[in-house]
């Protein structure tokens, strides 16, 4: 299996500057178990990962966005 | 440290530790794993708890008790306020930092091992069962066995999808938080407040716990659906800004409680489910502390004697004890939360419009859902069953 720190390809979890608070809401609602939350680490499980956006839609701090290839992270005024 | 327990218990929140102590008190070798570093931090928590819900677990300690809790208040979407006097204390608001690691102390009192900073990432399954786990301990890889897991590791849980189970949240149904605990903050010391309304927390609400001496926690938490077009921490600000611009953050902290039923299955060979993990939060106030410390107890209690009397069928007792406990009791909640989720703005003038109205005798949370429901008159059946119960 591989792990990767999401910082690139096509989903981006962006825990630079700090931001990810690792409160396990994306985990939550993550169909394919594709997230890894440690005590303060995130991962994105590549080989799992559909990119279905649904650990975006529930971060509540706007961490998780997909790169400039994927879609923009909230759907604002639709 | 064994190399095998009668039972492992994954996450030490409340539902996970009072499981162990349950347990652990009926004679089992008992270990928990905690993937952070304390027990009880940080805390993603607003800190409230009905007095019976934590009185049957343990004796009030000004230790851990910030206020108590003596009345209810509700604000309109319009600004309106009414205050329900419950006449008497019915609730208390914790210092949960301590209040956890109060329940960890007393479940290692009872003979239950605790071991932090140790990452669950797997299970051990063998012949369909699950006989351990796999942890990941000061950057080794490690195992031990059980015969009994116990998954008690949160809204993230992850154990039960490893053990097959279903228990992905719908994104709908995910509250997602946001909290920040404040000085300089004017409310009442005995007082718990929600604010509802579409600016303020659609699907959702926003609260003011008291935490003593000026300060209180101060959050929201809004679906997932909502989620999708503009995040709580946003929701957050403007609220802040509104209500209390002088307020001083102490602490600010993201989280998510899963609103929503029980999971249909909380158990299968060699593995149970508590607290959040199980989904056993009251899907309509989002409190879980007080669920999951019935979950914990009643799945430790079990776990304890199918080892005992060396059948291990016994856990299937579970979902049905859960069941019967609360979890019917949720299913009503659940249908409850979707219809006061689909209230409008006006409605919810309306309805505390009515309140206020009311002599402050009358003015009870029965009759706050009475008054809910007199506007969605199909749901009333449904509330009716939640007092009878
Ligand atoms: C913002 C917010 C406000 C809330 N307010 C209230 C309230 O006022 N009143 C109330 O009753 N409830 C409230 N809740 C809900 C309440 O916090 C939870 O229901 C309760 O903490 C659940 O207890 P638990 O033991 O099931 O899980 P938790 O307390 O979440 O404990 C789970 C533990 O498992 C650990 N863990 C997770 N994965 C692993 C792993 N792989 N390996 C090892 N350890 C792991 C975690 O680190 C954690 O310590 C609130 C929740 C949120 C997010
Ligand atoms: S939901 Fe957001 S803040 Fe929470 S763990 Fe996931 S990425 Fe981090
Ligand atoms: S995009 Fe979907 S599958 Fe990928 S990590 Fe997020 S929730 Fe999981």
């Amino acid at each position: 299996m591989q792990y990767r720190q999401a910082k690139t390809g096509k989903l981006l979890i962006d825990i630079l500057p700090n931001k990810c608070d690792f409160c396990g809401c994306c985990v939550g609602v993550c169909p394919e178990d594709a997230i890894e939350l440690k005590e303060a680490e995130i991962y994105i499980i590549d080989s799992r990962c559909t990119n279905c956006s649904k650990c975006i839609w529930a971060c509540p701090i706007e961490v998780i966005k997909f790169d400039k290839e994927g879609v923009p992270e909230k759907q604002v005024n639709k | 440290m064994k190399e095998e327990y009668d039972i492992i218990v994954v996450g030490a929140g409340p539902a996970g530790t009072i499981a162990a102590q349950y347990a652990a008190k009926e004679g089992s070798s008992v270990l928990v794993l905690e993937k952070d570093r304390d027990v009880g931090y940080p805390v993603r928590c607003a800190e409230a708890i009905n007095r019976e819900g934590l009185e049957a677990f343990i004796k009030p300690d000004p230790k851990w008790i910030n206020a108590e809790i003596t009345k209810f208040g509700f604000v309109a979407p319009n600004g309106k306020k009414v205050i329900i006097d419950l006449g008497k204390v019915e609730g208390y608001m914790l210092e949960r930092r301590i209040f956890d690691y109060e329940l960890a102390k007393i479940a290692s009192e009872a003979g239950a091992e605790i071991l932090t900073r140790t990452y669950v990432n797997g299970l051990i399954l063998e012949d369909g069962k699950v006989t351990g786990v796999k942890y990941e301990f000061r950057g080794q890889q490690m195992e031990v066995r059980a015969k009994i897991v116990i998954g008690a590791d949160g809204v993230e849980s992850r154990v039960g999808k490893w053990a097959g189970l279903e228990t992905c949240v719908d994104f709908r149904d995910m509250e997602c938080c946001f909290q920040v605990t404040a000085a300089n903050v004017q409310c009442d010391q005995d007082t718990l407040f929600f604010y509802f309304g579409k600016e303020v927390a659609p699907e959702g609400y926003f609260w003011v716990f008291p935490k003593g001496e000026g300060t209180a926690n101060i959050g929201l938490g809004v679906s997932g659906g909502i989620g999708k077009k503009r995040s709580a921490l946003s929701y957050l600000n403007s609220n802040l800004e509104k209500f209390f611009p002088t307020a001083n953050i102490l602490t600010q902290v993201a989280g998510g409680v899963p609103s929503v039923i029980t999971l249909e299955e909380i158990a299968a060979p060699g593995i149970m489910l508590v607290g959040d993990a199980a989904r056993q939060v009251n899907p309509l106030s989002g409190g879980g502390i007080s669920s999951g410390m019935i979950g914990g107890s009643i799945a430790g209690k079990l776990a304890a004697q199918s080892i005992k009397n060396n059948n291990l069928n016994y856990i299937k007792k579970y979902p049905k004890e859960w069941h019967k406990a609360r979890g019917k009791k949720h299913k009503i909640l659940d249908k409850l939360k979707d219809g006061i989720y689909s209230f409008t703005d006006e409605q919810f003038n309306k309805l505390i419009e009515s309140l206020i109205k009311l002599p402050s005798k009358k003015r009870t949370i029965g009759r706050f859902f009475i008054i809910a429901l007199a506007n969605k008159p199909s749901l009333l059946k449904e509330i009716v069953k939640v007092f009878v119960i």
